[in-house]
């Protein structure tokens, strides 16, 4: 087979002008379409398109997803929103500015976090072997699943995005290739509803005039390094021999030099599972006064720890991440001597590191991150010096019950609590 | 000044004060020791800012006066001169200070004694004495517990109190880094009733240790709750101590566990460290397995393979296994001095407490690891 139909998901063996059983016209064609295995599956403006989902009204007017003060920043726009300008990460008030008339809607996570669940059953109903990247992405290795499915891996995958636009409604797009590298890649390059292929002759040829950016780990300053030697495209990398971008480069230099060529043999691990949690803000004006800090240092606290043991999982590395107001990021990590789930604890262990930094600075971001996970039994043991600890311990569990019974805001300890109140009578 | 004394004198008291001096000072003056002759006597005096200490020996004082010159270098040269020369420490015009031995002859540079930093005593209103054997009890079984961890500075030393038990007073030497504790008491002496709890920071404690090693005589212990001056046979220590509050350790002790394993102490900690030989570094995790009257050390690790040594002990409370830090379980079974040693086991979660049937003043609570 080399062509296929997106629409109807039949397999040709040659390109027809128009699929000759849907009379669609989202057809694609590759000689390599059978043989590819290895896939990546990015939703298209998935909170966006979550929110339009439940909103029909929303369809045709740009929107964003984001912070909605104007500090805060994009997470998502849709596409309407990206043909005025708006792209993630941009600060709220830019995109306002490029597009006046969107809507701007704060991120509901529980929601997308549901929907994320529902897309990753339509990926493991295929494979045992799916590796989420983020809750809208997800590396799928199809290989070996012909004969279970009596189908080529592009056939499942353009059924997969067929079934999950047509059950969800969501839809995805997705890159097709012989590694990761290059999966992620072609997912990019024919967004939304696409359907991309990389087939290994191709290989160098479809790197060749891309940029060097497109190389994951190049980022800032690798790339300023690449750009000062006039190396600005793959093309530029694969003529280069690899010893020499190792002595001119180090380590990175390996890894330049085989991804240029489109080497990665990096397998796709289902159990390779988030690394860290963190929970960082944007705050709403710079904030210098340690008192000030540390409230807010202790609500990311908490929601660390309400994510780890969510998770069932503990961290023993806790790191507080601040950018200045001329967006320098700073970040101070600690090891513990036995993994934490308490908010009590990280704040504690956090807060003379962050006594260090609050020496007048202005900062317009603060976040706390937790990394190094182990099982939730090992999690905060009995320490001798902390008696106080045992208690601590039970009062958070008390505290967690009352808030998945009567909401997040139903109850906040000290530090958290702004004398905010929700609707009188109702809690 | 000038003065004249016999080297290994002179090489005594250099040796007590100068391991107070840190080898890198960003203040210049603090890397000196100050001599002050005068009445037959030099006295030498270092510190650190947190501790002080002060030795007076008899001299041949020619003339009176006061100067600081390094002190380790000091200490070095007179380390070196041959046993038995008499050293004569001369200051030449305020800025050098000369020391004749024999044929050796070295100037040094001195800084101005008005610089030296002088520690006030202040109000010291409790005093009591110790006798050097019941100080070096109380420091040997619990320093080894004492924390290293900055955040926690005030588990960095000694919590030494009058703790009331009922109607009994003890004298508490208390230390813990969150994985263990040691608890060493002793009758309380005339003149501590009534002393606030003080915590003696770390480098003090060890200080004060070195010092006293030959001492046999009694220790004269005066404190406030933010100074303590110990002063025996011609030398004061006077230190700060740690500005903080020390856990309530006793909530930690278990007093409930009631599975309780007899058995020769020097034996068990031959065995534990025989086995540990095979842990990995990181973990040094030991396994303990308790059944009637046996003891199972086990360690395996991945890399290097597997160890087992069997013990016999007095046990009869039911099957258990309970995993220890070997180093941890080692530290606590060397201070044990009589021939037995008991383990107070609850679950291999809990604390175990340990306890020296020689010593019943002295404790000990260990947590487990999971193994």
């Amino acid at each position: 087979m080399d062509a296929l139909c997106l629409d109807c998901c039949t397999a040709f063996d040659a390109l027809p002008v128009r699929c000759p059983s849907c009379f669609g016209r989202r057809l694609i064609s590759h000689t390599d379409l059978s043989s590819l295995t290895i896939a990546h599956v990015d939703c298209d403006a998935f909170y966006a398109a979550v929110e339009k989902r439940d909103n029909p009204t929303l369809r045709d007017k740009p929107l964003i997803i984001g912070g909605t003060s104007n500090r805060g920043v994009v997470s998502t726009a849709c596409y309407i929103a990206r043909m005025h300008g708006v792209h993630s990460a941009m600060p709220m008030y830019k995109a306002r500015k490029l597009c006046p008339s969107a809507t701007i809607i704060p991120p509901n996570m529980a929601t997308y976090r549901e929907v994320s669940r529902q897309i990753r059953a339509y990926f493991h109903a295929l494979t045992p072997s799916v590796e989420p990247l983020s809750i809208d992405e997800a590396f799928l290795d199809l290989t070996g699943t012909r004969a279970l499915h009596r189908a080529p891996a592009s056939v499942l995958l353009a059924r997969l995005a067929r079934d999950i636009e047509r059950d969800i409604g969501i839809t995805v797009s997705i890159g097709l290739s012989h590694n990761k590298f290059l999966a992620k890649l072609a997912s990019d390059l024919d967004k939304p509803r696409g359907f991309s292929v990389i087939g290994r002759a191709e290989t160098q040829d479809k790197l060749a005039p891309m940029p060097v950016t497109k190389i994951y780990g190049v980022g800032k300053a690798t790339f300023r390094a690449l750009q000062k030697d006039g190396l600005t495209t793959i093309g530029q990398l694969q003529s280069m021999e690899d010893t020499l971008l190792v002595r001119r480069y180090g380590s990175i230099g390996l890894r330049l030099a085989r991804l240029a060529r489109g080497e990665d043999d990096r397998s796709v691990s289902a159990r390779s599972t988030a690394k860290s949690v963190s929970s960082e803000r944007t705050l709403s004006h710079d904030l210098r006064d340690l008192g000030a800090l540390q409230d807010k240092m202790w609500r990311a606290c908490e929601q660390v720890s309400h994510d780890l043991k969510a998770k069932g999982i503990a961290a023993t590395t806790l790191t507080l991440k601040l950018k200045t107001s001329g967006h320098r990021s700073l970040t101070r990590s600690k090891s513990l001597s036995d993994p934490t789930q308490l908010a009590r604890r990280m704040y504690e262990e956090l807060l003379p590191m962050l006594a260090k930094c609050a020496d007048g600075t202005p900062y317009r971001l603060i976040g706390v991150g937790a990394s190094k996970f182990s099982d939730a039994k090992l999690a905060d043991p009995v320490d001798l010096a902390a008696p106080e600890r045992e208690r601590q311990k039970r009062l958070e569990n008390a505290v967690d019950a009352l808030r998945d019974r009567f909401g997040p805001d139903s109850i906040a300890l000290g530090r958290g609590y702004k004398g905010k109140p929700g609707k009188p009578g109702k809690q | 000044m000038k003065v004249s004394i016999e080297r290994s004198a002179l090489l005594k008291s250099l040796g007590h004060v100068q391991s107070v001096v840190e080898r890198r000072n960003t203040i210049p003056i603090l890397s000196n020791v100050l001599l002050e002759a005068g009445g037959g006597r030099l006295g030498l005096t270092a510190t650190d800012l947190d501790i002080t200490i002060v030795e007076e020996t008899e001299a041949s004082v020619q003339a009176d006066g006061a100067t600081t010159v390094s002190a380790h270098t000091l200490f070095d040269i007179v380390r070196k001169l041959p046993d038995g020369a008499d050293v004569s420490l001369t200051l030449e015009d305020g800025e050098r200070l000369l020391v004749e031995s024999g044929r050796s002859r070295f100037r040094l540079a001195a800084l101005d004694r008005q610089d030296f930093p002088t520690m006030s005593e202040g109000d010291l209103p409790y005093r009591f004495t110790l006798a050097a054997e019941e100080l070096k009890r109380l420091i040997d079984k619990a320093r080894f517990a004492i924390s290293t961890e900055e955040t926690r500075y005030y588990l960095n030393g000694i919590y030494l109190h009058v703790a009331e038990d009922g109607d009994v007073a003890t004298l508490r030497a208390v230390a813990t880094d969150g994985h263990r504790l040691a608890q060493v008491e002793q009758d309380v002496p005339d003149g501590a009733t009534g002393m606030p709890g003080i915590i003696v920071p770390r480098k003090t404690v060890g200080e004060i240790r070195k010092l006293i090693d030959e001492v046999d005589t009694g220790i004269d212990i005066s404190l406030s709750d933010t100074k303590i001056r110990f002063g025996f046979g011609g030398v004061v220590v006077i230190s700060k101590l740690i500005d903080g509050t020390f856990p309530d350790y006793t909530r930690v002790i278990p007093q409930g566990n009631d599975k309780e394993m007899q058995i020769d102490g020097k034996l068990f900690a031959e065995a534990v460290d025989r086995v540990s030989t095979i842990s990995s570094d990181k973990t040094r995790s030991v396994k303990l397995a308790l059944d009637d009257d046996l003891l199972t050390l086990s360690v395996t690790s991945p890399d290097s393979g597997t160890a087992t040594e069997e013990l016999a002990a007095a046990y009869s409370a039911g099957a258990m296994e309970i995993g220890f830090n070997s180093k941890y379980l080692l530290d606590i079974l060397g201070q044990i001095e009589g021939e037995t040693a008991s383990l107070h086991l609850a679950d291999p979660a809990s604390p175990t407490v340990l306890r020296d049937s020689m010593d019943t003043g002295a404790l000990y609570v260990l947590m487990p690891m999971r193994v």
